[in-house]
């Protein structure tokens, strides 16, 4: 979440001009790979209360895809065209992935396994 | 604190007398509200009025500033002198507000602000204010990671462990004292956007 906040606000601080996709891009890759690895070593978890941590994550990700619905929203209606475009709409889907999972995660791990039976995400 | 570690509802009885929780973890009566306040947003944006993103703007950011430093620097050492019970009883109707306020002040504020800049012309980085707008984007970026990856879990998991039958009043002390203490922090980091943002406007 830090990798692409960081590089939300560097891609932010060039534009309305192009800025250089290079560092930005880096970010995207390393936050994206951080995530990734996140939900891999998160699925491998047996005991874990999978029922809250999809209740949860469901919701915060319907909250996060309006706020990020808003962001891409403003770049579109900026007249942000292009990779510029792609790689802010890629770290807003970063974004609007990694905070439900670390929400989720928070309050999923202070209930008991028991009372939230199934399967760890494949 | 040794009056975190007393158990709410450990007691026999104690749960019959503890306040239900609400219903719902959002309070639902608050989402149309959110809802206007989103749609008059898109609107203000659309429009691209001065006046309409000025509004949400300061209207935003100073209800975002408000509510950060008064839950930081006077409801927090409140919490802190007060019994577990009136805690809990106080979280148990103020942190589903909290859910709902801050993230739509959050936006609100971003969003208008972002548009605003645009159109006052202060993003393009020839601007003489250009410096300050990105100082201002760091803010809110550490404020961000803060808000999101400390205060709003802490926030989400005591509201959660206030609906189980028996809630563990020394997890919910402690969660609700990681609470206070970024909301301080943050309270803290809307002082120095309040500098940022009166230079700005003082031009």
């Amino acid at each position: 979440m830090a990798l692409v906040v960081v590089g939300g606000i560097f891609m932010a601080s060039y534009l309305p001009g192009r800025p250089p996709l290079g560092p930005a891009v880096a970010l995207l890759c390393g936050s994206g790979a951080l995530l990734v690895g996140n939900v891999v070593a998160l699925s491998r978890v047996r005991e874990f209360a999978w029922r809250t941590f999809f209740t949860v994550g469901g919701w915060v990700l319907l909250a996060y895809a309006v706020i990020a619905g808003m962001l891409e929203f403003v770049f579109v209606l900026d007249q942000t065209r292009g990779a510029v475009l792609l790689v802010l709409s890629l770290m807003l889907l970063v974004f609007a992935v990694d905070i439900p999972i670390v929400l989720a995660f928070s309050v999923a791990r202070h209930q008991d396994p028991a009372d939230s039976p199934g399967q760890p995400v494949a | 604190m040794t009056d975190t570690t007393l158990r709410v509802g450990s007691v026999e009885g104690e749960a019959a007398a503890r306040p239900m929780p609400p219903a719902t973890i959002v309070p639902p009566a608050g989402i149309p509200i959110v809802a206007v306040v989103l749609a008059g947003l898109v609107a203000a944006i659309v429009s691209n009025k001065l006046w309409a993103l000025d509004f949400f703007h300061v209207a935003g950011g100073a209800l975002w500033t408000g509510v950060d430093l008064f839950v930081g620097l006077l409801i927090g050492p409140i919490l802190r002198r007060i019994s577990v019970q009136a805690r809990v009883e106080f979280s148990a109707r103020f942190m589903p507000k909290m859910l709902l306020l801050m993230p739509t002040l959050v936006i609100v504020t971003l969003a208008s602000g972002f548009q605003l800049a645009r159109l006052l012309g202060n993003l393009n980085t020839a601007a003489p204010m250009h410096g300050w707008i990105v100082a201002s984007f760091v803010i809110v970026g550490v404020l961000t990671i803060i808000a999101i990856g400390v205060l709003e879990p802490a926030n989400l998991a005591v509201l959660f462990e206030l609906r189980k039958p028996k809630p563990d009043g020394e997890l919910i002390g402690r969660l609700m004292r990681r609470f206070v203490m970024t909301a301080g922090i943050i309270g803290g980091a809307q002082v120095a956007t309040l500098v940022i943002m009166t230079r700005l406007a003082s031009g």
